[in-house]
């Protein structure tokens, strides 16, 4: 008896779950229904037990009624968990291994796919300047969400978080002093705007956007993961169609093309590091 | 009842009793371990071959959207949130710490949950903080069958005393009974003949 109710109210749940994302896709545009949904369901399901609501029906109501409330839903979508430096032996790999090769191009220009609020962007940049490659370089880095976007523009970040990202740079091969590359301004810091003068922010949606051409680089880290097979198959024909002949995709270190469409298409460049290089002819 | 999956949440002092547990089991043991051990960020995988010496299981770190088999022993990566779809396959994510903890026992737990429902068995061991307790109540909840570490031999008893307070708990227990408990309610093929 308890079995058949818990069933059924499992699949009740499944069930809105699929309408509520249809609904939004159908009246924002934003279309969530290939991210993971264990994922998804628990993000919603937080949602209605902050507004105290009874069902994922009448959470439904509330956003279609108000943009605002889809506004909260989509923070609770995407997930903006960051650091400087993340993972220090991917930008240790990247100096050593993909640098090299980029010196050798009069130009580089670097695509950071959901760049969330902008640590990691400011990482490479002050790795690409260290490497004396900053100022040919161009880098455009997106997302979907346009309040992250803001943040990542800003480059403020919490004054107590800069001893762990010093700690990063260092291991991740930093040349010089991590504090100079910004100002401490009360208990926030601010990257300095040199950093900046390169990065063009702009807003792209990996699910229903398209390609974003000649890229020497891309970077999408930790995004992939929140996708089913099928989106994470689109993303990667979108990132290998981007990419020049030589170019590099570099991926989170829980992501791999292993057992996806472009597996063939690219060399492991770093394995462990998840970095792989676009092959210059297809076998 | 049939049981097609084990979930298990460890914090400190979990290693021992999580090696404890799986020296027990045989190489037949019929459905898959999926287990979260709170580990520093920055560990790289030390447990998954310290585990599989002890182990006749495979041991092996949980991949995103990897399978679920039975045989196995999935281990969450450190730092990343360790989920399960319907389609009985892992998801990994980064979001927030929940419980102060990346993996996070809870939302393991709780998805495992509501894949599996009341063929699922949660065992929470030794641990220093509250995490697992909602998510071994939503396994009761929805009839599945629930395992705390006897809080008088666990290494340290905050993590299961806080599980007892949270939920009906259905074995209380030290670990080799625990190992004892499951192969006799999931059984191994030799067993079946």
């Amino acid at each position: 008896m308890i079995k058949n109710n818990t069933k059924e109210s499992i699949e009740g749940e499944n069930k809105d779950v699929e309408i509520l994302l249809k609904s939004i896709f159908e009246k924002y545009g934003y279309d969530f229904r290939d991210y993971s949904r264990a994922h998804i369901k628990r993000r919603i399901l937080r949602r209605v037990n902050a507004l105290d609501l009874k069902s994922i029906r009448e959470l439904e109501y509330k956003i279609l009624e108000s943009k605002e409330e889809f506004n909260f839903l989509l923070e609770d979508f995407s997930i903006n968990v960051t650091d400087m430096f993340r993972d220090p032996s991917f930008y240790k790999s990247f100096r050593e291994e993909v640098v090299p090769i980029l010196k050798t191009y009069p130009f580089i220009r670097i695509w950071h796919a959901g760049c969330s609020t902008g640590e990691e962007v400011y990482s490479m940049a002050i790795l690409l300047k260290e490497e004396g490659l900053y100022d040919r370089s161009q880098i455009y880095a997106t997302d979907f969400n346009e309040h992250v976007l803001k943040k990542a523009k800003e480059g403020i970040y919490d004054t107590d978080l800069i001893k762990d990202y010093a700690e990063n740079y260092e291991e991740s091969g930093g040349k010089a002093s991590f504090s100079d590359y910004y100002k401490n301004h009360y208990n926030e810091v601010k990257i300095n705007e040199s950093l900046k003068r390169k990065i063009i922010f702009a807003d792209h949606n990996l699910v229903t956007d398209g390609i974003f051409g000649e890229m020497h680089v891309i970077i999408c880290r930790n995004v992939l993961i929140y996708f089913n097979k099928k989106l994470q198959n689109r993303t990667l024909n979108l990132f290998y169609e981007s990419l020049i002949m030589g170019g590099f995709l570099c991926l989170g270190s829980k992501e791999s093309i292993k057992f996806t469409d472009i597996e063939n298409k690219f060399h492991n460049l770093v394995e462990k590091e998840n970095i792989f290089q676009k092959k210059l002819i297809i076998d | 009842m049939n049981y097609k999956a084990i979930v298990i949440g460890a914090s400190a002092g979990g290693m021992e009793s999580i090696s404890a547990i799986l020296k027990k089991l045989p190489i037949d043991f019929t459905v898959p371990i999926i287990i979260v051990q709170h580990l520093s960020p920055k560990s790289k995988g030390y447990m998954v071959s310290y585990l599989n010496k002890s182990s006749e299981l495979q041991v092996k770190e949980a991949d995103e959207k990897e399978k679920l088999i039975s045989g196995f022993v999935y281990i969450a990566p450190a730092n990343y949130h360790l989920l399960i779809e319907d389609d009985e396959t892992f998801s990994l994510t980064v979001g927030e710490k929940i419980n102060y903890s990346r993996p996070s026992i809870d939302l393991l737990f709780e998805t495992a949950s509501d894949v599996y429902q009341d063929n699922l068995i949660g065992i929470i061991l030794t641990g220093a903080n509250n995490d697992g307790s909602l998510g071994l109540k939503k396994i009761k909840e929805r009839g599945g069958l629930t395992i705390v570490e006897d809080p008088d031999t666990a290494m340290v008893n905050i993590m299961p005393k806080a599980a007892m307070g949270a939920t009906e708990i259905d074995y209380i227990l030290g670990v080799d009974n625990i190992a004892k408990i499951i192969m006799k309610l999931v059984g191994y093929k030799n067993e079946r003949g």
